[in-house]
């Protein structure tokens, strides 16, 4: 399809202008705005993740086509009547206890919203009690805890041991800097990304969705 | 002059997390030396990869870092137990980094500093998390230098970081950035500015050349003191470059003599 091509262009030179008028140019041609986000907004996404693991594009140049990807999305979404694009899962993801750094977690929602997900963002230096509130309150499949220190790791620990109890329903994945798969095993986490990109791998693994 | 502080002995990096674990005390003695002799005046030593055994890693490595150069040392952790475990082995007047306006850290930070007649790097922020704007920064200064002068501490001996966040994530991150350093240094003439001059690059290609242009930014606008890699030659040139233009070096005789020792480049 042309017009799709044209956003997905547009999406990854990060136009958010082209990426608007083109789903609604999209929507005019007779398009299913399920198939626009699917085809046009998440397929992009999902190369700009791929091209930025493989350090062949800068982090400006994520950031620029996950606005580009909202521009679409705020087109788009609106539209929808509950169907297959909002069913692949809600993640709600954090920065732990004692630890203020936010770029690669911020990275990780952009791609997790980049594929279709819906993404409930604690921030930073988020206890383990919030964590758990918010895995039961928004009935989450999956919950991703970051640290970009060692000192913070310890945390990561002790809220994946708290949510214990909540292990039939949720995920938990964990990533920063200092974190390894080792890490990630012996702390009992599900599963481990080193990237961004990764991220979303993994959790579409976990949840067995594609 | 400019203070340079040699960030190089940092266990975020993988080859110092390694020589440390290793005990490698040759290798990470001729990396003091290469920074001093590159021009460093302290000696940034941070060992918090290692979480469990920080405290006892650090006073390790004040001893080794310190019996291969005759420089001050910036004791770098988070932890207090662990900037203390520093202080007790350190010889002669060390920077501590670093101390906020958060609560515990302040109660815990405060004493070693007048114990141990240090000076300190005072992070903008307190237990509210990163500052966000300039004026987020005015008010965690107002907060600082007058606590810490009222504790008994000079104002020579206060090291304000602005905190820098980087470039790519924002664009506004350097605007604010300079603007911050130039309003606190309007506020605070005595005090010095620092910061650590890589957190601006981050997620961009050529990181150095932004550092560099940072740095003279920075310093135009009066940033005094930089956390960075003195291995960089082209940078401590355009420092020691700045610093003559700046009026601060009389007849160039600072510059002068970096040319006799074959630093500077072009």
């Amino acid at each position: 399809m042309q017009i799709i091509e044209e956003i997905k262009t547009a999406l990854m030179a990060g136009n958010m202008n082209k990426v608007k008028e083109g789903a609604n140019k999209a929507l005019e041609e007779g398009l299913a705005p399920a198939d626009i986000i699917n085809d046009g907004l998440i397929a992009a996404m999902s190369v700009i993740g791929v091209q930025f693991k493989n350090n062949e594009i800068y982090m400006p140049e994520v950031l620029v086509a996950a606005r580009a990807m909202h521009a679409g999305m705020d087109v788009l979404k609106p539209l929808l009547a509950g169907d297959a694009v909002q069913d692949r899962g809600t993640m709600v993801i954090g920065t732990v206890k004692g630890d203020l750094h936010d770029i690669g977690k911020n990275l990780v929602v952009m791609m997790m919203e980049g594929a279709g997900f819906k993404v409930v963002d604690l921030g930073v230096d988020v206890t383990t009690e919030k964590f758990v509130q918010a895995v039961t309150g928004h009935k989450a499949q999956i919950v991703g805890l970051s640290a970009l220190l060692t000192s913070t790791m310890a945390q990561m620990k002790g809220t994946v041991q708290a949510l214990e109890p909540y292990r039939g329903q949720v995920k938990v994945i964990v990533g920063g800097a200092p974190v390894t798969r080792k890490f990630a095993d012996e702390i009992g986490a599900d599963g481990y990304a080193p990237d961004a990109a990764s991220a979303v791998d993994r959790v579409r693994e976990l949840l067995g969705v594609a | 002059m400019v203070l340079i502080v040699g960030e190089l002995i940092n266990s975020s990096r993988k080859t110092i997390a390694t020589a440390i674990e290793a005990k490698d005390k040759a290798y990470l003695q001729d990396l003091a030396r290469r920074q001093a002799d590159a021009g460093a005046n302290v000696i940034d030593v941070n060992c918090g990869t290692s979480f469990a055994t920080e405290a006892v890693l650090m006073a390790w490595l004040v001893d080794v870092v310190q019996d291969a150069v005759d420089l001050p040392l910036c004791i770098d952790s988070p932890n207090p137990r662990v900037l203390e475990a520093g202080l007790t082995r350190h010889r002669g007047k060390a920077l501590v980094n670093s101390i906020s306006a958060g609560k515990e850290r302040w109660k815990e930070t405060l004493p070693l500093l007048i114990g141990y007649k240090a000076s300190v790097v005072a992070l903008c922020m307190d237990d509210g998390g990163m500052p966000r704007s300039v004026a987020d920064r005015l008010r965690m200064a107002e907060k600082l230098v007058p606590g810490l002068t009222a504790a008994g501490l000079p104002e020579e001996d206060i090291y304000l970081d602005p905190l820098i966040k980087p470039l790519g994530v924002d664009g506004s991150h350097g605007p604010e950035a300079l603007e911050s350093t130039r309003a606190l240094r309007e506020k605070y003439p005595r005090v010095h500015l620092i910061s650590g001059l890589s957190n601006i690059s981050y997620g961009l290609p050529r990181r150095r050349l932004l550092n560099r242009a940072f740095a003279l930014m920075g310093y135009t606008l009066g940033m005094d003191a930089f956390i960075l890699d003195p291995l960089d030659r082209p940078l401590m040139s355009l420092l020691t470059a700045a610093n003559a233009l700046a009026g601060r070096d009389e007849f160039c005789l600072d510059y002068i003599a970096a040319e006799r020792a074959g630093k500077l480049l072009e």
